[in-house]
């Protein structure tokens, strides 16, 4: 099988200065890890073990202390248009309206396009993303989930490489998140998007994600595994929870955060963890299992894994 | 009672004024005890010796008003200028003054807000310099320049410079970080980034910067022209004083009143347009 990895994370840390300026603070170490072209990768943590940080070292608007990212053959030194961020907080210009916010991100990506152009362009992402007939609105003038439509498709508009989201549905209500959930999926089958996206919610996770990085509390946070989502790509926020995998990850997943995610360095001692390739597994196929060979996944009578393997 | 608020307030409004206006005609009315005075000193003051008060009542006041509306730009010589003329020298200084102040202000106040050094190295000197009463600049600026116009434009410039300043550095300072990191990841230029992010969103505290600076600068324009003399509003005030007249003292305090209001109103207008709801 090839593989085409697209970010390389080697070796990151960040560091800052401690709060009474007797040295420093390390909130993750030692992070590897890999994403392939086309994949959709999730990581997931408590609060401050440094998630928006390494969003922010991998979209270019913070630096790492030691360690580095590989993108596309290219060391990240700093933003790049072919890296797109949805913030949590939406970030829209309120002097702006819906339409001027896209148009300002298309006319950063193509100064030369004429007028029209541009204006069809940013069309076409608004209706991608339903807010049809309220381009003219300030972001004031929005419900929530309006603003962080039009944050998406301002991302989606400069048609990145790589979209990185920051826990972009934290803060809106269920429903909302729900629908939003399944247009991000529809919208990223559609264009086979690299997304890295940050969240603390297991079944937005479970959603979206191939792959869901699981983070150990800071300070000096590590990779503690990946966990491989076993079902189907085709999985909707309707049925996934009949899907006969989805209860072991689900429960993996909320184990990790309850009790594994404190006791890592305990468990990292008594095993033979290396940052380099931290464990991957698949709690979907059986619970505990470590890495299977595609013979015993065939073994199993479950194809969904070779699935998730030929999309990636 | 199904008046609105508004109409409830524009009528007490009309009513406090009849009060007031009522009560100040009848306590400037004449009253007795001038009896002891030397016929030729009572000659020499007037009808204040004959019990009257040198303060004019609200209707000869609003007399003396109408007459400066129906001619406000007769010229009679260097003491006796239409209120409108006197008005209008005051509302050019402050007008240039101002827009100097502007012109300096803002974009020293951006390169201010943009860099934590110069944020910190430049805060002593404005602190300093800052509560400086502008008038206490004159005599400098008599010494160097050498011509009262331009003195009056430059104490003018030098009042209104510093809340420009402070609030255009605030503002850009204070600009929210992710909105410059949506302009970073957009890889948007450093003059679009200030142009198209840093100036709208410090719009608001700027144009506050301004308003409040016009109004430090209508209150001193009159002091300056005391000062300066010649011409101006201020001037005129002074000259009326000069000649005892209070009937014309207290026209020109309506009028620097309702000038003053004007440019508020005027910044206030502008303010609005640049002001955005997050």
């Amino acid at each position: 099988m090839i593989t085409d990895t697209q970010i390389s994370i080697e070796g990151l840390r960040r560091s800052f200065p401690s709060a009474n300026g007797s040295g420093e603070v390390t909130v993750f170490e030692d992070v590897w890890y890999k994403v392939d072209r086309g994949e959709f990768v999730c990581l997931i943590g408590h609060s401050g073990c440094g998630k928006t940080t390494l969003l922010n070292i991998l979209a270019g608007l913070d630096a790492p202390s030691a360690g580095g990212i590989i993108v596309d053959h290219e060391e990240v030194t700093g933003p790049s248009l072919d890296r797109a961020v949805v913030f949590q907080s939406h970030a829209l210009m309120p002097w702006m309206t819906a339409f001027a916010n896209i148009a300002f991100a298309v006319r950063s990506r193509w100064p030369e396009w004429s007028k029209t152009k541009v204006r069809a362009h940013c069309q076409k992402y608004i209706d991608l993303v339903r807010l049809t007939g309220a381009e003219d609105k300030k972001p004031s003038q929005l419900s929530g989930g309006m603003k962080q439509r039009v944050g998406i498709a301002r991302a989606f508009a400069i048609e990145p490489k790589i979209m990185l989201l920051d826990e972009p549905f934290s803060a809106l209500d269920a429903l909302t998140r729900g629908s939003l959930q399944d247009e991000l999926l529809s919208i990223c089958a559609a264009t086979s998007q690299t997304v890295f996206m940050i969240t603390h919610d297991i079944d937005e996770a479970m959603l979206l994600a191939d792959k869901i990085i699981l983070m150990t509390n800071g300070p000096h946070a590590k990779i503690c595994e990946i966990v491989e989502n076993t079902m189907p790509r085709s999985r909707t926020r309707h049925d996934m929870h009949r899907h006969p995998h989805y209860y072991p990850i689900r429960n993996h997943l909320i184990e990790f955060l309850v009790n594994r995610s404190t006791e890592f360095e305990k468990e990292l001692s008594s095993s033979d963890y290396d940052p380099r390739h931290p464990p991957v597994v698949r709690p979907g196929l059986s619970r505990l299992a470590v890495l299977q060979s595609p013979a015993e996944r065939a073994a199993d009578g479950n194809t969904d894994g070779e699935t998730i393997q030929a999309s990636a | 009672m199904s008046l609105s608020l508004r109409w409830r307030a524009a009528v007490l409004t009309v009513f406090i004024f009849f009060a007031f206006t009522a009560t100040w005609e009848l306590s400037v009315g004449g009253h007795g005890g001038a009896a002891t005075m030397s016929p030729e000193y009572a000659a020499l003051m007037g009808a204040t010796a004959k019990g009257a008060s040198a303060m004019p009542g609200p209707l000869k006041v609003g007399g003396q008003l109408w007459e400066h509306v129906l001619n406000p730009f007769y010229d009679k010589g260097p003491n006796d200028k239409g209120v409108g003329i006197q008005l209008g020298y005051s509302i050019a200084r402050v007008a240039v003054g101002f827009l100097l102040a502007v012109l300096m202000a803002v974009p020293l106040g951006f390169l201010i807000g943009m860099s934590p050094l110069f944020y910190k190295a430049l805060d002593p000197f404005i602190q300093v310099l800052k509560p400086v009463s502008p008038l206490a600049w004159m005599p400098l600026a008599l010494y160097t320049i050498k011509d009262s116009t331009i003195s009056s434009v430059f104490v003018i410039y030098i009042c209104s410079v510093w809340p420009m300043l402070i609030n255009t550095a605030f503002g850009v300072a204070s600009v929210r970080r992710e909105w410059l990191n949506v302009a970073r990841t957009l890889e948007v230029g450093r003059l679009r980034t200030a142009l198209r992010v840093i100036l709208p969103a410090a719009g608001p505290t700027i144009m506050t910067g301004m308003r409040i600076s016009i109004g430090i600068a209508w209150l001193v324009i009159v002091a300056a022209e005391m000062l300066v003399g010649g011409t101006g509003i201020g001037y005129f005030v002074w000259n009326e004083w000069n000649n005892l007249s209070i009937t014309n003292v207290i026209a020109a305090i309506v009028f620097i009143g309702l000038i003053g209001m004007l440019l508020d109103q005027v910044l206030a207008f502008f303010t609005k347009l640049v002001t955005y709801v997050e």
